[in-house]
């Protein structure tokens, strides 16, 4: 059998000359076709280059634009000359300039042996996959297409609304079924043959003539017309971005190519000195019956394509920058927010270290400084400590923080007298939980031994912001776990509370709680309320403490024989 | 965006533009070679002033990335660097003793000069102490990016600012003339910068790093700016606005993604923090021709007088490109 090829070319004539070489030189005739757009002084250099080879022709010169009919009319006059000139060919494979084979030719030949009668062309209904850039799939084959979509975007957009508002629909050929697929193909002879001699040519080059991007569905749709056999891939190993942009490969996909086993990749970089030189690789007897194998190389583009469609989630940076407002606008991990706790237990940051293993920070938005975990001056990733600094933008200090240890669950402790400038963020972000006891901060004040007269102000300035943060917390645009409590709720049952915090931090690592924080003295706290009730400062955020339950709570932990975890 | 903002920056884009024409005149041509400049060679612009120490190594560095021609402008270099320069045979050289404040901080004369010579081309635009790091830099010649770029029609290529620093003061260091200044000033902040967007030219403003964390923690809104776009398909009508800060027209400024996604971003690798540091800090504060009268010089001048400790116990230590992709500093984006 014979192979040939057919070859695109439009730039980079060096290599495609050297290309156009390599497939005669294997024995394979090469049809050219130059973009009309290339210079004429840089086609004659070309074509004289070129010029003593008895099995290679140029053909009729067409101008490719992307997206439009003259690619397709460029490559059946190509397959026409094809056809007639080499007698012997019996299949046609259609490459560009910047395609490489990366094995023999004889190998390929041998495989095109093994598959007799078969067209290799990759071929989907467009209701299948959602290959398409744009929106456009269906539309592609039922709408008129006369702009180019690369120079005149603007019209093509209007164009394309208009007909969708007049809900116009053209008619597809009888009998064509709609195929799309990459436009690298090896068909057969046969196949080709009666494509290009179909009675019915002219009336299916006219539909495809309008068809947006025609050389990516012309032979795909016809194939299935007239081929004995489809084998629904592409020979050639081409990948495509999110945008629809052929991948470039470089010298150091050199070993990732060599592993792939595909007969012709494209698209090589035209400096790639290293993949020019080792391509083909020499015949390899172990290797000669190897099967393509494209799952490395699927992998490493679609991580690609994820990286630049998703990107790294929590992380803020010079070239990924989310709106906050966007579902994307979140930490790196999960992590908690304490308010109050601290207040009730002197020792909390200690315990829930001791029960969790996870990052407790102290007041990390604390007016005078940071207080990481571990009481440093510099935290992870160089986050300094300086409250001016942190608070010179709240919310990338939190991201920051979460994304530099963001192997760790962190928490830390907030409260009222800290710097509150970081409301929203806390609550619109999906991977905070945020634990309130509200009132908790008359703890503090009522610990402190002063007078409730004195401590009036001081009382009504912590309760309107913590009032402001609860409303915050509660506004339907809220989006993190939120928690709240009032402080005489929360002294009635402390463990329960504290029990869900360590099973939502540390989640099946949790214990049941062994070892009780312990609770500043509240004996006389509801004194104190009533006393600044009596000043005319209503706590309400407290909820109605009582003497009784303000006792009681030295924290015996009701017997639990186990925990069941919520998740 | 409204027709009166895009009219008022079309304005400002004019402006600049006109006053880098008027400033052209300060230039005198010591070794102009623009005669050799290929159509799709890679070019460098950049202003530098009594940087002889540092010339040697910035040419070996940016001619094995691939820099094909280096436009230079010497602002009245007091040292050997003129002579250094004229003599490089992809060189082409101006000078001038014109004021450096005066000149937008000599952007007035790299934009006359990009405007002249850099159109259709790509053009890196760096100080002497900057050096560009991009994905797959170890590997993959910056032409490589520039061809990608194109495939991928993106016109502009940001790269943001990394300060480098040693362990110890830095004024113990001791670098020579020719050597890589990473290896003895090798450390860097990995994770603590802050961005804010700009909403008139859409840019991202980035602070932070160990400048924002010793110097200006308490002055946080005067810590540097960090963000760059050095990197550009240039065409006559560009204009950068502040250093290369930010450019007009200000869809150059869009290199980062607004969806969740990551564009491929490099990092220029800022080797300010070698010995020659403090004789510089005070005597550009003497001058006071930099950013803000100096202010930034000043600051080091007064408050840390000549030796800062820049390290601390999270500094990492710079290993390659990989390293910085992986904490999130840079990115490959799409290219893989």
């Amino acid at each position: 059998m014979t192979l040939g090829v057919i070859m695109l070319v439009h730039n980079a004539f060096e290599r495609a000359e050297q290309m156009a070489r390599h497939w005669t030189d294997a024995g394979c005739p090469v049809v050219i076709h130059v973009d009309s757009n290339v210079a004429a002084a840089d086609y004659d250099r070309f074509a004289q280059a070129l010029g003593g080879i008895a099995t290679l022709r140029f053909s009729k010169r067409h101008r490719c634009e992307w997206g439009t009919w003259e690619m397709v009319a460029a490559t059946q006059d190509a397959a026409t000359l094809m056809l007639e000139d080499f007698a012997n060919v019996s299949h046609v494979y259609l490459a560009s300039g910047a395609c490489l084979p990366l094995r023999p030719v004889a190998e390929l030949c041998e495989y095109l042996d093994r598959h007799p009668d078969t067209d290799f062309i990759e071929s989907a209904t467009t209701a299948d996959v959602p290959w398409t850039v744009g929106g456009l799939d269906r539309e592609r084959f039922t709408l008129r297409f006369p702009f180019a979509w690369k120079r005149r975007r603007r019209i093509f957009d209007w164009f394309v609304r208009v007909q969708q508002f007049v809900r116009y629909k053209r008619s597809i050929p009888e009998g064509l079924v709609p195929h799309m697929g990459s436009q690298w193909w090896c068909l057969t002879r046969q196949t080709l043959d009666a494509i290009l001699r179909d009675p019915n040519r002219d009336r299916y080059d006219r539909y495809f003539r309008q068809v947006w991007i025609p050389d990516e569905s012309y032979y795909q749709t016809l194939t299935r017309l007239h081929a004995r056999r489809v084998e629904s891939r592409s020979l050639t190993l081409s990948k495509f971005d999110f945008q629809g942009k052929p991948h470039i490969f470089f010298d150091d996909h050199l070993e990732l190519l060599q592993r792939s086993d595909c007969f012709v990749a494209r698209k090589i970089w035209r400096h790639a000195e290293m993949l020019y030189h080792c391509f083909p690789r020499s015949a390899d007897l172990e290797r000669q019956h190897a099967e393509p194998r494209t799952g490395t190389v699927d992998r490493l583009f679609s991580h690609a394509v994820d990286r630049r469609t998703l990107g790294r989630p929590g992380l803020y940076m010079q070239s990924r920058f989310p709106n906050i407002e966007s579902q994307n606008g979140f930490a790196a991990a999960p992590y908690a927010v304490l308010q109050g706790f601290d207040d009730i237990f002197p020792a909390f940051q200690f315990w829930l270290t001791k029960q969790t293993e996870a990052a407790v920070h102290g007041r990390l938005f604390a007016k005078d400084r940071a207080h990481f975990a571990d009481d440093s001056t510099v935290y992870r990733g160089g986050i300094s400590d300086n409250a001016r600094l942190r608070d010179y933008n709240g919310a990338m200090f939190l991201t920051n923080l979460i994304w530099n240890a963001r192997d760790l669950h962190h928490c830390f402790q907030f409260g009222p007298t800290d710097s509150q400038d970081i409301h929203r963020t806390l609550a619109n972000d999906t991977n905070a939980s945020i634990w309130v006891v509200s009132g908790a901060w008359s703890v503090p004040l009522f610990l402190s031994g002063r007078s409730a007269g004195e401590m009036r102000t001081e009382a009504a300035r912590l309760q309107r912001i913590e009032a402001k943060f609860l409303k915050t917390l509660r506004s339907p645009n809220a989006r993190a776990r939120i928690h709240i409590t009032t402080l005489s709720d929360f002294i009635e049952a402390p463990m329960e509370t504290l029990q869900t915090i360590i099973d939502d931090i540390a989640g099946h690592k949790g214990n049941a709680l062994a070892e009780v924080p312990k609770m500043a003295d509240l004996t006389g706290l509801p004194d104190f309320l009533q006393d600044l009730k009596n000043q005319g400062m209503h706590p309400f955020l407290t909820g109605d403490i009582t003497e009784q339950n303000a006792r009681r709570p030295q924290g015996r932990p009701r017997p639990k024989p186990y925990v069941i975890s919520r998740k | 965006m409204g027709i009166l903002t895009s009219y008022r920056l079309r304005l400002q884009r004019r402006r600049w533009r006109l006053r880098a024409q008027r400033k052209a005149r300060e230039l005198t041509a010591v070794a102009d070679r623009t005669g050799k400049i290929a159509c799709d060679d890679i070019l460098l612009f950049c202003t530098f002033r009594n940087e002889d120490v540092r010339l040697p190594y910035f040419l070996e560095y940016y001619r094995n990335l691939g820099i094909n021609h280096f436009l230079m402008v010497d602002n009245g270099s007091e040292d050997g660097g003129q002579a250094f320069m004229k003599d490089q045979p992809d060189v082409s050289l101006w000078t001038t003793d014109a004021g450096y404040g005066d000149a937008r901080y000599g952007m007035d004369w790299l934009t006359y000069l990009q405007g002249k010579h850099a159109h259709g081309h790509w053009a890196l635009t760096v100080d002497v102490d900057e050096f560009f790091v991009y994905p797959f830099c170890d590997t993959r010649p910056l032409r490589g990016l520039a061809d990608w770029l194109d495939a991928s029609e993106v016109r502009s290529f940001g790269a943001m600012l990394v300060d480098m620093y040693p362990k110890g003061p830095v004024g113990q260091t001791s670098y020579e003339r020719g050597a890589d200044p990473f290896e003895v000033s090798n450390w860097f902040d990995p994770g603590n910068y802050i961005i804010s967007r700009n909403p008139l030219l859409q840019n991202l403003w980035i602070q932070g790093g160990p400048r924002a964390r010793t110097f200006f923690a308490s002055k946080p809104k005067q810590a540097p700016a960090l963000n760059k776009i050095p990197f550009v398909k240039w065409q006559r009508p560009y204009a950068y606005v502040s250093s290369t800060h930010m450019m007009l027209p200000r869809g150059l400024n869009l290199v980062y993604d607004q969806q969740g996604g990551e564009k491929a971003s490099g990092v220029l690798l800022h080797a300010k923090f070698l010995n020659t540091f403090a004789d510089r800090a005070s005597h550009e504060a003497a001058r006071a021709e930099h950013y803000r009268d100096g202010r930034e010089y000043k600051s080091y001048a007064d408050r840390h007088g000549a030796d800062p400790d820049l390290w601390c116990q999270w500094s990492e230590k710079y290993i390659n490109w990989r390293q910085l992709e992986v904490l999130g500093l840079m990115s490959k984006g799409n290219w893989a």
